[in-house]
């Protein structure tokens, strides 16, 4: 008995270890075999670390006002410089980052969630998809920054209904991605053989469709974890977004609108992180949409 | 061809109708009382209680949308709340900058893009093919309003080439008005520029595997004419499409860089309407560049029938 248990505890101390070095191994192939989407989560992932380490990468309060020190050029002292009223713009980009991916991750996990609420019946019942995607249409019909702007405006903004906002004006180009895969998928042979069986709608739907569909799904919402990170930072830039207090990469620019000519620093920073964050975001999306879809891979 | 024709044109109805609904539903379904968000916290109630009445607010929702479509198919957007003018009068006056900046915009970013994604595509997998992807994957990437405030500080205030700001109409002074929207117009085509050359490199390669590109180059016809007439040609409607679909993003960028180069356009009407809460105007232009929208994708779609008769099915 106890022999039992020592060989069945050393099994599966081996088979933890295999599978490390197995994740390891497979890393190692991944970066040989798509560089693109290697680099972009390591860029994803050193961004993420950045915000969750915020308050110990900068000492200082990025919402803290210093009349003394207003456009300090970038020096020991203040990394990125300081702005009109004497933040200092180093510890506002780096929180920053908290809050834009904070955007990206909520609006892509969200959009996701409602493509398949939408689109799953949308693509299997014919009577709900002429309605659906009547309003699909006329969502992207709207152009992005305008529905986003007037629907944060309507809403108040606070980060929830910049969030909601967002989810909104993206989630219509994720509908179709799960609504095309649905239409294809449903005159397949296994779902024939289910539907043969037997087999409840729903379950259908959920067990059978969903998991064939979610590999484009998935692509297109790190498409839109990246717009909807460039599209906040647009709409607080404009001031139709987050409330100014809010230290994200659109407000801490804006604070340097009218002060181009002699603080340029001031946007220059944020933008060059908000920059690299899309890009890297970007890159994950183009890589696994190479080894996701390798169908796709020709095209683009 | 006319049926399709037909046919296409009324596609359009079912889609306009949903935005207007959307438009309309916007404020009545927001949270709170509309009126007061209007008139903002210091507003007294009759003063609230006019924005009402003058919104029709304090109709039987049935009556508001009746009212709604009468007073859209008569082309009245109802008069701004800050200013009184009508809204229509607004949008058309605002609308000449934003129009002749996207034109612009379209035009530099096709001009550019194609023949970039051709020689990305007619040199593939060389570093010429790879800059150009990689240029591609940072056009997407770049926010365009820090785009346009690098390009004021590099080209308006350290080099001074050109003015930082300001708009000329191109009516009255082609030359100015070139000189003031080049930058606007490079940093918003930006984003349009790289999903046209990423869609030209990727057709283009696709056809370039043809038989009778193989056939052409057989018959010892020059480079040139291979790639334009047999490749490119036949690459055309894919990157129509992303024409079409870009002008989308035109239109979002295009508010964006209104407000960095202050360009008085629909993008800082709409932008200083939301921030007076200047409702009437914001459903105007928001109701009024999505039809454009729709209108242009319909030309679009029109377009292809003529270029493939495949499509008049």
């Amino acid at each position: 008995m106890a022999r039992d248990r020592q060989a069945a505890a050393l099994v599966e101390v081996r088979s933890r270890k295999e599978r490390l070095s197995q994740i390891a191994r497979n890393a190692a192939y991944q970066s040989r075999r798509n560089p693109t989407m290697v680099s972009g989560i390591i860029v994803v992932l050193i961004m993420a670390l950045v915000a969750v380490s915020a308050p110990l990468i900068a000492s200082a309060d990025p919402t803290y006002v210093d009349p003394f020190s207003r456009f300090t050029e970038p020096g020991a002292l203040f990394w990125f410089g300081t702005d009109n009223l004497g933040r200092d713009v180093f510890a506002r980009t780096i929180y920053g980052t908290r809050i834009s991916l904070m955007v990206g991750f909520s609006v892509a996990c969200l959009s996701l969630f409602a493509a398949i609420c939408i689109g799953l019946p949308s693509g299997y019942y014919r009577k709900v998809d002429a309605v659906v995607m009547r309003v699909m249409d006329g969502l992207m019909s709207i152009p992005s920054i305008l529905l986003a702007m007037a629907l944060a405006a309507l809403l108040g903004g606070s980060m929830q209904n910049v969030i909601i906002a967002l989810t909104v004006v993206e989630t219509p180009r994720s509908v179709r991605v799960v609504r095309s895969s649905v239409l294809s998928l449903r005159e397949q042979m296994f779902v024939d053989a289910a539907r043969a069986t037997g087999v409840p709608p729903l379950r259908i739907l959920l067990r059978y469709i969903l998991p064939n569909a979610m590999a484009p799904l998935i692509i297109n919402s790190t498409f839109i974890c990246a717009a909807a990170i460039l599209t906040e930072a647009g709409l607080s830039f404009l001031g139709a977004g987050l409330p100014e207090e809010v230290p994200s990469w659109g407000n801490v620019m804006a604070a340097g609108r009218n002060y181009i000519s002699s603080a340029v620093w001031v946007i220059f920073f944020p933008g060059l992180f908000l920059t690299i964050t899309v890009l890297g975001v970007n890159l994950a999306g183009d890589g696994l949409r190479d080894s996701l879809d390798p169908k796709l891979r020709r095209r683009m | 061809m006319t049926g399709y024709v037909i046919r296409r044109i009324l596609a359009t109805i079912p889609v306009l109708l949903v935005v207007s609904l959307v438009v309309f539903a916007l404020i009545r379904f927001s949270p709170g009382d509309p009126a007061a968000l209007i008139a903002g916290h210091e507003a007294l109630d009759w003063e609230v209680e006019a924005i009402r009445e003058q919104l029709g607010l304090n109709r039987p929702l049935s009556v508001q949308l009746g009212i709604w479509f009468r007073d859209i198919l008569r082309g009245d957007l109802g008069n701004s709340i800050v200013s009184k003018h009508p809204v229509l009068e607004l949008i058309l006056q605002w609308s000449v900058p934003t129009l002749s900046l996207a034109l612009l915009t379209e035009f530099i970013a096709v001009s550019l893009a194609i023949p970039l994604g051709v020689l990305a595509a007619w040199k593939a997998n060389t570093w010429i093919d790879r800059s150009v992807m990689v240029f591609a994957t940072f056009g997407f990437s770049i926010p365009v309003f820090w785009l346009g405030f690098l390009m004021i500080f590099l080209f308006a205030v350290q080099l001074g080439i050109f003015p930082a700001a300001g708009y000329v109409a191109p009516t009255e002074d082609f030359g100015a008005f070139l000189h003031r929207m080049i930058m606007p117009a490079v940093a918003t085509g930006v984003v349009l520029m790289a999903l046209i050359a990423r869609m030209t490199r990727a057709t283009v390669l696709e056809t370039l595997n043809e038989d009778y590109v193989r056939t052409a180059r057989a018959k010892g016809l020059t480079e040139n004419a291979v790639l334009i007439r047999h490749a490119l040609r036949n690459a055309a409607l894919p990157i129509l499409t992303v024409i079409g679909l870009g002008i989308a993003g035109v239109l979002s960028g295009v508010v964006i860089t209104e407000s960095v180069f202050a360009i008085p356009g629909l993008g800082r009407l709409l932008v200083n309407s939301i921030l007076a809460r200047d409702y009437p105007i914001i459903q105007g232009v928001i109701l009024v560049v999505s039809a454009v929208y729709v209108f242009i994708n319909l030309l679009v779609d029109l377009s292809y029938a003529y270029f493939d008769p495949r499509v008049r099915y």
